[in-house]
């Protein structure tokens, strides 16, 4: 057998077919994911050089990422940061979306979702200068309360620190909360909150035994979806974080692009992405113990 | 009425009687927006009884049975359970319990916590309330089941969670809403007769819903027929089924046919009536539901005729016809008969006796028939 005549088998063979579809997200996934992610794995072991970078592998990096008390301090505040922004933006989505599931009528809930997806109109960044505005010194709230007689001077508190931060992005991934929890609340059949009400349970108690328990999946979705973006969110905290503000996004961009040092940018990045996989993997192991439901 | 288990023995018409009224329904409203779902329900349900709504969808036979659980408030009238008024009571304070259509079985708990759901505020000890459990779920043949999860059981087995979780609270009334139209025609027989033995066995009111007019038969100490909002007849199943008050009635629950008749004169006792293809004869009082006069119709039952033999005289009175149809069904046959002078045929059926013929169609013949089977509808 020649071959020309085994080439030709494995292009016409099923493998070679299967690939040939896979190949262009295959490609796209490698390029645009698993390359960038391997490359700054490697650069987290090379040595900084000043403006180049050595390629000596040492674990320096990672030794200084977890004991230098600036990194740990900005990293602890990210996760705070994110962890009040999850909580904020889930205990706010969970009321809108068991309105809307519970309350509004069946033709309208389309409406109902495409008004929460209003605030996607705008772009992100002129979201962030629009709190800016809002939240300022001289801002909608602060001339608004002062032109009510509430406070005597602009409150300062809500500006340049981990407050606005919180605001912001609690209002920015307020659509990404709300869909989850409302898809897994339409999924809840009506006659199972109706048998808690017979079974002697009040409102209150069936929606404590019956509603959440069946609406968890959706809100460890929720907290999923909100927390993995914000602990890495990069320009809130850089507009409207000020000094007091600055997460870990923001640390990394100093690192690589103002100190120039590639390795310990990576390492603080790849330390980061660790701790959020640690932190996901454990809401992911909660999950499959409320997906036990059926399918 | 064929292929169903027979009914078990039921409660004598003087031991229903001395039974006390459980649930008393005054004039039951309710209207949702313009339509009219109930149109002034009155019905007495007495303590210990089978009662069963019966009646095509869209009757209001689920609203009632909502508004006995809570789920609905009635527009007017008085629902009583107990001798106490059910106005503003929410349904998790009534003394009812529900088995739902769906069943409702919570798909995150065990059958345990399913069964136990209820039990949460009961003061008994952690202990007393497993053995309850474990009780109740060996009542409904589900012994050994409690630590599956609810969602892997099949639909026979979710019935049987939805029916011990009602009953571990000892309701006075267990509402059962068409508990068994999911169910294939064998389990469905199967819990049929299940249900009447566990009926009898805790002794609670139990309320069934359902459109399955054999069903009702068979399980039901007493039946409310229900069409368009309204109780159209609360009988015992035999009354209803001999003695339907209505041509609606008696064509909802098993077959009849109706021949068109003349009142020729009413006497005291009843009327003397001219029935197409029969011809005349003496209808009493008691198989009329209601005063009539001039054209009404004359309604019997298939199982009512039979068909005579060469060589086989009526007991009572007979009619020559011709078979057009033959349907054969096994225990029994169903003959479509015209009559003569008459158009449209009528249905009987035959059992299928050992060394008796199934007759072909085209077949030249007469009808045996008697009086007192007869009821005239106007």
């Amino acid at each position: 057998m020649n071959s020309e005549g085994v080439l030709h088998r494995i292009r016409r063979s099923e493998a070679a077919n299967g690939l040939a579809l896979i190949s262009p997200p295959a490609i796209y996934a490698v390029l645009l994911l698993a390359a960038p992610l391997g490359l700054l794995f490697v650069y987290s072991f090379l040595t900084d050089g000043y403006l180049t970078i050595l390629w000596e592998f040492t674990p320096q990096n990672y030794i200084d990422a977890w004991t230098d008390p600036l990194v740990r301090t900005v990293m602890l505040r990210s996760l705070w940061v994110a962890m009040l922004v999850t909580m904020v933006t889930v205990a706010l989505a969970f009321p809108v979306a068991y309105f809307v599931s519970f309350h509004v009528k069946p033709s309208r809930k389309s409406m109902w979702l495409f008004l929460i997806t209003i605030p996607f109109w705008t772009s992100y960044l002129i979201r962030v200068f629009l709190w800016k505005v809002i939240l300022g010194f001289n801002g909608v709230v602060n001339s608004g309360l002062i032109g009510l007689g509430i406070i005597d001077e602009p409150l300062t508190f809500i500006l340049y620190n981990v407050n606005s931060v919180v605001i912001t992005l609690a209002h920015a991934y307020a659509p990404f909360a709300i869909l989850p929890i409302f898809v897994a609340l339409e999924k809840i059949d009506r006659s199972l909150l109706e048998a808690g009400q017979d079974l002697g349970e009040s409102r209150m108690m069936t929606f404590w035994r019956v509603t959440l328990p069946l609406a968890m999946p959706g809100v460890i979705a929720s907290v999923l979806i909100v927390f993995i973006p914000t602990i890495g969110d990069y320009v809130t905290p850089q507009l409207l974080g000020g000094p007091e503000g600055r997460m870990v996004a923001n640390l990394i961009q100093l690192q690589y692009l103002r100190l120039d040092n590639y390795p310990a940018g990576s390492a603080i990045a790849i330390s980061a992405m660790l701790m959020v996989t640690a932190i996901s993997l454990v809401f992911l192991f909660l999950n499959r113990r409320f997906l036990r439901g059926p399918k | 009425m064929t292929t169903s288990a027979p009914p078990l023995s039921k409660v004598s018409e003087a031991e229903r009687a001395a039974r006390k009224p459980l649930i008393e329904l005054e004039n039951i409203q309710k209207y949702y927006g313009d339509y009219h779902a109930l149109r002034g329900i009155t019905a007495t349900i007495r303590q210990g009884e089978f009662f069963s709504l019966l009646g095509p969808s869209g009757c209001g036979k689920t609203t009632l049975l909502r508004t006995i659980a809570g789920f609905e408030d009635v527009s007017s009238g008085v629902l009583r359970i107990d001798g106490r008024s059910m106005d503003g009571v929410p349904a998790n304070r009534r003394p009812t319990n529900m088995v739902f259509q769906s069943y409702a079985i919570f798909p995150h708990l065990t059958v345990e916590q399913n069964v136990g759901f209820g039990l949460r505020r009961d003061p008994r000890s952690r202990a007393d309330k497993d053995r309850a459990v474990q009780e109740a779920l060996e009542m409904v043949g589900l012994k050994g089941y409690g630590k599956r999860a609810a969602h892997a059981m099949s639909g026979g087995q979710r019935q049987r969670v939805a029916l011990a979780r009602a009953l571990i609270l000892k309701p006075k009334v267990l509402l059962l809403d068409e508990p068994l139209s999911a169910l294939d025609k064998k389990m469905r027989e199967q819990m049929q007769v299940e249900l009447i033995k566990l009926q009898r066995q805790v002794g609670i009111t139990f309320i069934l819903v359902t459109h399955d007019q054999e069903e009702a038969l068979v399980m039901s100490d007493r039946i409310a027929v229900m069409f368009e909002g309204q109780i159209a007849q609360l009988d015992d199943p035999e009354t209803l089924y001999r003695l339907p008050r209505s041509r609606q009635v008696a064509d909802f629950i098993g077959t009849m046919n109706f021949l068109p008749a003349t009142i020729a004169t009413t006497t005291v006792d009843g009327f003397d009536v001219e029935v197409a293809g029969l011809g005349n004869c003496h209808i009493a009082a008691r198989q009329s539901p209601g005063a009539a006069t001039g054209e009404v119709s004359v309604g019997f039952r298939p199982e009512t005729l039979t068909l005579l033999y060469e060589g086989q005289t009526a007991t009572d009175r007979e009619s020559p016809g011709v078979i057009e149809e033959v349907v054969y069904y096994g225990d029994m046959t169903y003959y479509d008969v015209r009559l003569d002078g008459v158009a449209a045929p009528v249905r009987l059926s035959m059992r299928n006796v050992f060394g008796r013929p199934v007759l072909d169609r085209g077949t030249r013949t007469r009808v045996a028939w008697s009086p007192g089977a007869l009821v005239l509808f106007r």
